[in-house]
């Protein structure tokens, strides 16, 4: 107990645990534990043949951590940046190291605008983008969504009425601005009455 | 190549997209024959972590044939079996030297506190990951490794990641004999790290966990001692009671950025994004363990600030240990004890998915449906 000396029994001893647990204790020697030390410095061990990598061709402006004192030699390709987004992202990597918030938060606000810069995009693509296949939620009904929450006590069934306000609340808003967007264009490009009579 | 992509939060699809081409001398192309959906993969689905962009392919654990080698690779060859671990790294930066193989320095050029990791946003080197046809790896010569004949691919793909974060994660917690251990999540990872505290030498394994179907999971996989947090007015409590009211000797946090429990605290991270992940399970943790006990973090969160209880860590004399998994450090005891029949890491799968449904697998890994706990991805050209 935990105001006297002693550390509590156990509630199965050490020798049924060994018993009936398959490999129990067989890395209770610390030795055993690759993890253990933490730290081994060991440069042959990794299969690098060489001191420095090569440098991987830069075909772009590559955005980089000011905390990096240059380019590291070997980097992802994924999607460079491009558009608002990826002004924003520039700025968030060019002006602040990553010990601001201000860097993560424009990296953040970058995310958001890429998603309305691709959504509207896929509007005028072959391919535009579909709410209900996209976020698979047909699986509800062919994987017992229902069945998997009901009377199961799930935590996460209480906050599960902010799920479609999250996930189809900014295609709403986007509707709605488009709906604006359109009544005003078509207000401005109405020829203006002439007064008669 | 066909390859799953991110359309934005909770909305990802399949596109044709090039096979990845060599772009450095010690890459690699390697056909994707099997993959995973992490736990972790739902943060960026979520649109949790900062620089997630619009076109990326998910997917850090994979395994798959060797379809080109850039012209320095000397240990891999075409037709080649592979299982790569999920970090990229050089294996000769100062942190590699010393066997922190995902703290590597030069992989990624976004971040320095985080080393390099495959589909995992820019914030982890910009990298597509292996949720595709093929997949670009880097450095070749160091992260993949051929899979022994006798290691099946379903046990090899979860070797890549879950299987060595759980392992690694009950090892940073300095397990000794007869110490009771706590883990918070039974997803996969604390699955693994539950099993492989047993191999540490605990006395007691305690999983706790608010979906009873991963609990019965715990039990017979893990053979642990079960609580859902649910069923009780306060966990931190519970567990007090449970060990004679000293504490947990080591409790692993295998939950991290969208732990659930406490509600204000899961909706400003997780629905909102206004902390970097919800800190619910690593304050459980915190409370739960016993004063100069170690808390080790498996569970990953965001590069932003969460409100940690670091005042109790401090009061209590905590030791906190946490790190992206060093992989490839991990497989050679792992392997032993797989061929031992100590770990069956297949034992976990659960659905079996078509890269073409992938956006059905990561709604119904996310929501928790039809009792989903490890869904593998398949693709087309397997």
């Amino acid at each position: 107990m935990a105001y006297t000396p002693d550390k509590p029994a156990l509630p199965v001893p050490i020798e049924e645990l060994r018993a009936r647990i398959p490999g129990w204790g067989a890395d209770l020697d610390p030795k055993d534990r690759p993890a253990v030390p933490r730290e081994r410095f060991d440069p042959g061990a990794s299969g690098a043949h060489w001191d420095f990598p090569d440098r991987q061709p830069e075909k772009w402006p590559r955005e980089r951590s000011i905390e990096h004192a240059f380019l590291p030699p070997v980097f992802g390709t994924s999607c460079p940046p491009k558009g608002l987004s990826g002004a924003i992202r520039k700025v968030a990597y060019r002006r602040y190291s990553e010990g601001r918030a201000a860097h993560w938060l424009l990296l953040i606000a970058a995310d958001r605008v890429n998603v309305v810069e691709a959504n509207l995009a896929s509007m005028v693509s072959l391919r535009p983008d579909n709410p209900i296949t996209e976020t698979g939620i047909l699986s509800e009904f062919s994987h017992h969504g229902l069945s998997s929450r009901l009377g199961k006590k799930r935590t996460d069934v209480k906050h599960l009425w902010l799920d479609p306000i999250i996930v189809g609340g900014p295609w709403v808003v986007r509707g709605l601005l488009g709906y604006h967007l359109i009544r005003v264009v078509r207000r401005r490009g109405r020829p203006r009455g002439v007064p008669t009579g | 190549m066909r390859a799953m992509v991110y359309r934005g939060p909770y909305r990802i699809r399949v596109e044709e997209k090039d096979i990845p081409p060599i772009e450095h001398p010690n890459d690699a192309i390697v056909r994707v024959s099997l993959a995973a959906i992490c736990g972790s993969d739902l943060h960026l689905y979520h649109g949790m972590m900062p620089d997630t962009r619009v076109g990326m392919t998910f997917g850090h654990e994979f395994i798959g044939v060797v379809h080109e080698v850039g012209p320095s690779v000397q240990s891999l060859r075409v037709g080649d079996r592979v299982m790569v671990p999920f970090n990229v790294y050089c294996g000769s930066c100062f942190f590699c030297a010393r066997g922190l193989y995902s703290n590597c320095h030069n992989v990624n050029p976004n971040a320095t506190a985080v080393g390099g990791i495959y589909g995992y946003s820019h914030t982890c080197g910009g990298y597509d990951g292996g949720q595709s046809e093929y997949v670009r790896v880097p450095f070749a010569d160091v992260g993949p490794s051929v899979i022994p004949d006798w290691l099946e691919d379903e046990d090899a793909v979860l070797c890549t990641d879950a299987l060595a974060t759980g392992y690694f994660g009950a090892q940073l917690g300095d397990i000794a004999e007869g110490d009771v251990v706590v883990v918070f999540g039974a997803g996969p990872v604390g699955l693994f790290a539950a099993k492989s505290a047993w191999l540490m030498g605990a006395g007691r394994v305690i999983v706790i966990d608010h979906l009873q179907y991963r609990l019965d999971k715990a039990q017979s996989f893990a053979h642990a001692e079960t609580y859902n947090f649910t069923e009780y007015a306060d966990i931190v409590v519970e567990m007090k009671k449970a060990t004679d009211h000293l504490g947990a000797d080591v409790v692993i946090d295998a939950v991290g950025a969208e732990a659930d429990g406490n509600f204000l605290q899961h909706v400003t991270s997780a629905k909102f994004k206004l902390q970097g992940g919800s800190p619910v399970a690593l304050n459980w943790a915190i409370d739960s363990v016993r004063k100069g006990g170690t808390v080790s973090v498996m569970g990953a969160y965001g590069p932003l600030f969460s409100a940690v209880k670091f005042g109790d860590a401090m009061n209590k004399g905590l030791t906190l240990r946490m790190n992206q998994c060093p992989v490839k450090r991990q497989w050679p005891r792992l392997f032993s004890h797989i061929r031992n029949g100590y770990l069956k890491p297949s034992d976990i799968v659960t659905h079996r998915i078509p890269l073409e449904h992938i956006a059905e697998g990561y709604h119904i890994f996310s929501a928790k449906l039809d009792n989903c706990i490890k869904p593998l991805i398949v693709p087309n050209a397997a």
